[in-house]
């Protein structure tokens, strides 16, 4: 059982610059294999949950001052990225973050960073099985691409690591439905081809329950809801806030919204 | 006609030359946006590093050389390590202002070892490396330079586009946070990048020696001419470095050789002023992508 688990957060906390407390005790488990959304709205705490397993918020003056942050059963808190991205974890960022003047292979094989001088080919095909679309462009400068190529490149580049655990903040971001479903699917068929563990952050809450099988909803810094993908998309809180249905399914009208009356139940 | 030909060929070695050089800076200004002052000084510790090995140890000529590069090399890693890696994430500006300080250091070491007296490597390259065209004559430190030059930017040319490791330090100078969230070692490409200006430097210090002589005050003062350079390029384009390095060759030889040997020393900073007036980014600076 104990070594089921991929990831474990034991009840950390995240403060930015000394002072700004963004997480106040978070605690969630990725098992092996799994796809793990974490759902919550605009500052929740989302990015910094994710920012702190994969190291990143040291670039940002951010810490994690109490608890502890776990992978495959070793601490992983407060290491440099350089470290814990060579244990395997690696975080596709929000927003695109792709290599303006590198053309779309070149910015495949800065992916390979972790494990500089090993072979790298047999991946590039894995990306390009994955993502077709990147084929076509490969010789392209990445800034003139589209904004769903562009997301296929940054969910590739991290592919290209052989990551055991790959964080995606947002991939639907800015992207047209049809594209969104196309990525989902994609990061569906990762999961199941090649096993990689999955912790997905999203604002649309709809797709991520679709393709998840658990998930944790957070408000200002913490946990406030967490269950089985499935009985996250019954919950008529989730359904109220996160996927804009109402009990009945359909669609609320807004004059009927009187969100005064009726408090987020765990708040 | 000869004369031009003659200024040209000239003109053109001194220009791949202080390509090489502006290399480096350019090469630590994209990785770490640092603007490297004490490239004078770098250029002029590698002149002289081949100064003692081969006129003082007299060694042979091409064991000196390799060791000279193998040596800047190590001093650039050791500089990055020792002096710019505790100010990693503190205000660029004091950044810079340890670079002004380095310079200084290094220059009153190199006084304090070498004094201020011209000094010569000896007599090596051989004389049949000189080619003659009819009436014009090209000496072999011309010829080497031209070789040694074009050499050395395919190299590093090759380096970058093609290897993994020139692919991360791209990537690191195009969008940090993406690289480090790929695990690319940001530390190591910066101290990569001061290992690799330092060996660009000291190429360009010991062919810059070879034609005017070994001389603290000399050397570093034509670090200060990398600044013309880039800024007529683009601060951040390593293409850019190579052709602007090879117009204020050109002009400056075309200047000494057709108007005034007195004004060819000024040419390049009257450039630089044109060109901050009326093209700042250089001419080959980076026109940001936009998407709109």
């Amino acid at each position: 059982m104990e070594n089921n688990i991929r990831l474990l957060l034991n009840n950390i906390s995240v403060v930015y610059s000394d002072v700004i407390q963004v997480l106040k005790g978070v605690s969630l488990t990725v098992k092996k294999g799994q796809i793990v959304s974490l759902l919550g709205s605009n500052g929740a705490g989302k990015t910094t949950t994710l920012k702190a397993v994969s190291g990143l918020l040291k670039p940002e003056n951010g810490k994690v001052t109490e608890g502890s942050i776990e992978y495959d059963g070793s601490p992983v808190q407060n290491s440099s990225p350089e470290e814990i991205t060579r244990k395997g974890i690696i975080q596709v960022l929000e927003g695109r973050q792709e290599f303006k003047y590198l053309t779309v292979e070149e910015n495949l094989r800065v992916g390979t960073a972790t494990r500089w001088g090993k072979p790298y080919k047999k991946d590039l095909e894995m990306v390009y099985h994955y993502f077709p679309a990147l084929l076509a462009r490969k010789g392209n400068l990445a800034g003139y691409c589209s904004g769903g190529e562009l997301q296929m490149l940054v969910m590739g580049r991290g592919l290209m690591a052989q990551p055991k655990l790959l964080l995606l903040d947002e991939p639907s971001l800015g992207l047209a439905p049809l594209l969104v479903k196309e990525i989902f699917q994609i990061i569906r068929r990762v999961n199941n081809e090649l096993g990689t563990t999955l912790m997905l952050v999203e604002q649309n809450a709809n797709m991520a329950l679709q393709i998840a099988h658990y998930g944790y909803v957070m408000e200002n810094g913490k946990i406030v809801m967490e269950s089985d993908a499935e009985d996250l998309r019954e919950n008529p809180d989730v359904k109220e806030f996160y996927l804009g249905t109402a009990a009945t399914g359909t669609l609320k009208s807004y004059k009927d919204v009187k969100s005064y009356k009726r408090r987020k139940r765990w708040l | 006609m000869e004369f031009f030909l003659q200024l040209l060929v000239n003109g053109l070695s001194l220009g791949f030359l202080y390509a090489v050089s502006a290399l480096g800076f350019v090469m630590i200004f994209k990785s770490s946006s640092v603007l490297n002052f004490a490239h004078g000084e770098l250029l002029a510790i590698g002149a002289f590093m081949f100064l003692v090995l081969s006129a003082w140890a007299k060694l042979p000529i091409i064991l000196a050389f390799a060791i000279t590069m193998i040596g800047s090399f190590a001093l650039g890693f050791v500089v990055e390590r020792l002096f710019l890696r505790p100010l990693i994430g503190e205000a660029l500006i004091e950044v810079i202002m340890l670079t002004v300080g380095l310079a200084i250091m290094f220059k009153g070491i190199m006084l304090f070892i070498f004094g201020g007296d011209i000094h010569d490597y000896p007599k090596f390259l051989p004389e049949g490396l000189s080619m003659e065209w009819g009436a014009i004559q090209i000496p072999s430190v011309y010829v080497a330079t031209f070789v040694i030059g074009i050499l050395f930017l395919i190299i590093f040319g090759l380096f970058f586009k093609y290897s993994s490791q020139g692919i991360y330090m791209r990537s690191v100078a195009d969008n940090q946070p993406a690289a480090l969230s790929l695990g690319v070692h940001v530390k190591r490409v910066f101290a990569l990048s001061w290992a690799i200006a330092a060996l660009v430097c000291a190429m360009s210090g010991i062919v810059l020696g070879i034609i005017n002589g070994v001389n603290v005050h000399e050397l570093s003062s034509i670090g200060l001419k990398v600044f013309p350079v880039v800024i007529l390029g683009g601060l951040d384009s390593i293409g850019g470095a190579i052709i602007g390095g090879v117009i204020i060759g050109l002009l400056e030889t075309f200047t000494g050789g057709y108007i005034s040997t007195s004004l060819r020393e000024v040419i390049p900073y009257i450039v630089l002023v044109i060109i901050l007036m009326v093209r700042p980014y250089g001419l080959f600076g980076l026109v940001e992508i936009e998407r709109v």
